[in-house]
């Protein structure tokens, strides 16, 4: 009896194993393997080299910048856009009147591709007859400002960008949790004579937590994900100051082929990633309170 | 009819279309050609136009004409397809991409393929500036296809605002300076209304400055691909100059300037010149809502301009048959009569000079004389900024041409820098 439970189990879980080892062990297992050797070029096929790409990547001046600007990226992306969500969902969660036109607007530019918002941006910032621009000059008559184009100001407008598409995303978990609530609490808290703001802190906070869990991590993954709007707006330019770790390592590997060493950056990534995820995961989990 | 016969019917009639298939592919050549679309609007219709045109003269060679994105685009799918063992037997891919898909050892030179002494003159019938960047080692292994190079265009309606001769563009470096000065409009707060010159400058800053280099009377990189001059003092002069203009002359926006919005920048009237490819000409000539010129870059030490486009290549996976297809179909093509059709409808530059003497080109030029300009420019040309490892060693190159232009680093240290990039590059391949 048991050992043919032991044989269903494994029948139902062979499945999504398959797709699992396919698409995710094996290219992460391919990709570890291949940071330890050369580029295969034309007929010179790859050889084992060790470490030596690890030490390029010590080396790689291009590395330490892009991981810094992924850093500022994460920074200005995860707190603003998570806290602009729940701003957002408390807004549209109340009765006023037009709440389904602002869902509507706070929603849309999370339907929107991404490339086709870097686009919309891209004529936002254009100086000179760009929007902001034509409001600078209409209303102020100031003169012309070249957001994309200086080192200075790059990096802050693709994060402008990346926040306007996915605070609309995490907005919708959290209207999500906010109907799920049940209105007796609120009630109790008037009764109790608690004020508003009390409410928010005390209950609705504690009660949102798992899903501001749910929600950062996904914000700090979408901080290392989202790069096509910088194919669109600037190509990582001027001087590397809006690349970041992702468009790298396709620079690297389908620009410049150096395919050994993508792989070797895609492990950083991996790396990278696994410790925010798990950390996240052992920080927060003990502040989540579960229903 | 029997549940049997039914069956048997539907075999028979599977089978029968068996045979057919089998029968026509063993007559026709197939061959799979990827091309890439950089200027918009009717490039891609004539393409496939052209080779219809080709497969109904020759019945027995098929051919799948594949759009595959812009020339990033293309070459990394062509590569990709490559290292996945299904190459494309023909693409048309960015000239300086040659050492490159030599390197991965995807190409064949097309001097294997030649047979007769008429196909010899064929390939010998090309411009030379366009060759340069064709050839290595001897051997031929790109046909100029879709090439341009960068044109000075002039609204001559500011020229005569402005007080200056409406006919007459910047003949050297100076001029451009001081019509620039004459040119540039601020309002009453001192804001930039109208811009003396635009010299874009993001994504690939290199092909612009390269015209300033040529000027300067320098090479950027020897005819092997391996050696680069980045640190050569008359390349930091052209840096400086380029600087300049925004910094100290104050004619040209600061800042990396967009490619992209250059046209619009022109036909707003933001700019009164802009440097960009002859490949935007025919949109010049629908959108400017004023009187333009188009003439050669300015000079300095010598008039000069890089080349620029994309050659036809052809694959060494292919078989022989779809080989000696893929050549005839390159030779067609590049006959004067597709030639100039191609040349119309784009404003890619001819590249050949018989191309010029069809009826077709002479009535077009005489006509719009403006597309004139690139040709006879063409004899001051130099070969496109071409590498072993292009890719990265014009990022390099790039990434100092931005730093400098963005006011992060000076020209000499950042030219410095990238000069020793290279070399730890380019040392594998001396």
């Amino acid at each position: 009896m048991h050992r043919r439970e032991w044989v269903y189990g494994w029948l139902f879980l062979t499945p999504a194993l398959v797709f699992l080892f396919a698409f995710t062990h094996y290219p992460a297992f391919n990709t570890i393997l291949g940071s330890f050797f050369s580029t295969p070029r034309g007929r010179k096929p790859a050889e084992f080299i060790g470490f030596e790409n690890y030490r390029d990547l010590v080396a790689d001046e291009v590395f330490w910048k892009v991981l810094t600007n992924n850093f500022w990226f994460a920074l200005g992306t995860i707190p603003i856009s998570v806290a602009l969500a729940l701003v957002m969902a408390l807004w549209v969660n109340g009765r006023l009147r037009g709440t389904t036109l602002s869902r509507v607007a706070f929603f849309a530019p999370t339907v929107l591709p991404l490339i086709a918002v870097a686009n919309i941006w891209l004529f936002f910032y254009t100086p000179g007859f760009g929007l902001i621009d034509q409001l600078r000059s209409g209303l102020f008559g100031l003169p012309a400002i070249n957001l994309l184009g200086n080192s200075d100001t790059v990096l802050g407008a693709v994060i402008v960008v990346a926040i306007w598409k996915e605070a609309g995303f995490f907005m919708i978990f959290y209207l999500a949790a906010l109907q799920s609530i049940p209105p007796v609490l609120r009630e109790a808290a008037d009764i109790e004579g608690a004020s508003s703001f009390y409410y928010l802190r005390r209950v609705l906070f504690p009660l949102l937590m798992p899903t501001t869990l749910f929600v950062s991590i996904n914000a700090v993954i979408n901080s290392f994900r989202l790069v096509d709007h910088i194919f669109v707006m600037t190509d990582g330019g001027p001087d590397n100051a809006s690349s970041l770790l992702l468009f790298y390592i396709y620079e690297v590997a389908f620009k410049y082929w150096q395919t050994g060493y993508a792989a070797t950056l895609t492990v950083v990534m991996l790396v990278l990633l696994s410790i925010l995820a798990i950390g996240q995961f052992f920080l927060f989990d003990r502040k989540v309170h579960y229903q | 009819m029997t549940c049997f016969g039914k069956h048997f019917a539907m075999a028979a009639a599977a089978a029968t279309a068996i045979t057919i298939g089998t029968a026509s592919s063993a007559l026709a050549v197939e061959l799979e050609f990827y091309f890439p679309v950089a200027v918009g609007g009717a490039a891609a219709d004539t393409i496939e136009e052209l080779t219809e045109q080709y497969m109904a003269e020759n019945p027995e060679i098929e051919i799948d004409a594949v759009y595959a994105g812009s020339y990033q685009e293309t070459v990394t799918k062509a590569l990709t397809a490559a290292r996945g063992g299904k190459p494309p037997q023909l693409s048309v891919i960015l000239s300086v991409d040659m050492f490159t898909l030599i390197d991965e050892d995807v190409i064949m030179p097309f001097d294997d393929l030649v047979e007769t002494d008429e196909d010899q003159a064929w390939l010998e019938s090309f411009y030379p500036a366009f060759m340069e960047n064709s050839q290595t080692g001897g051997k031929t292994y790109g046909i100029p296809f879709q090439r341009s190079t960068p044109v000075l265009y002039w609204n001559k309606d500011a020229f005569a605002e402005a007080g200056l001769d409406p006919e007459t563009p910047p003949a050297t470096w100076e001029e451009m300076i001081e019509m620039g000065k004459k040119l540039v409009v601020k309002d009453d707060e001192g804001n930039v209304q109208r811009w003396g010159v635009r010299i874009p400058s993001s994504g690939f800053p290199y092909w612009l400055f390269q015209g300033l280099t040529t000027q300067n009377d320098v090479i950027l990189a020897n005819s092997d691909g391996n050696e680069t001059s980045f640190d050569d003092p008359k390349v930091i002069e052209s840096l400086q100059y380029l600087v300049d203009l925004s910094q100290k002359h104050e004619i040209m926006a600061p800042g990396i300037i967009e490619w992209g919005a250059t046209p619009k920048a022109f036909f707003e009237g933001q700019t009164a010149m802009m440097w960009t490819s002859t490949g935007n000409l025919t949109n010049v000539r629908d959108n400017a809502p004023f009187d333009f010129g188009v003439g050669m870059l300015p000079a300095n030490v010598r008039r000069g301009a890089p080349t620029g486009g994309g050659n036809f290549f052809i694959f060494n996976d292919a078989d022989d048959e779809q080989k000696a297809a893929a050549f005839d179909f390159v030779q067609w093509i590049t006959e004067p009569e597709q030639s100039a059709t191609w040349t119309i409808a784009t404003g890619y530059v001819a590249p050949r000079p018989d191309t010029w003497e069809t009826t077709t080109m002479q009535a077009y030029t005489s006509d719009f004389p403006a597309a004139l300009v690139a040709r006879d420019q063409l004899e001051h040309a130099v070969a496109e900024l071409s590498t072993h490892e292009n890719q990265r060693v014009t990022t390099l190159f790039n990434d100092a041409l931005a730093a400098a232009i963005t006011g992060t680093k000076s020209p000499a240290d950042a030219l410095a820098e990238a000069q020793q990039k290279a070399d730890a590059i380019l040392e594998d391949y001396r």
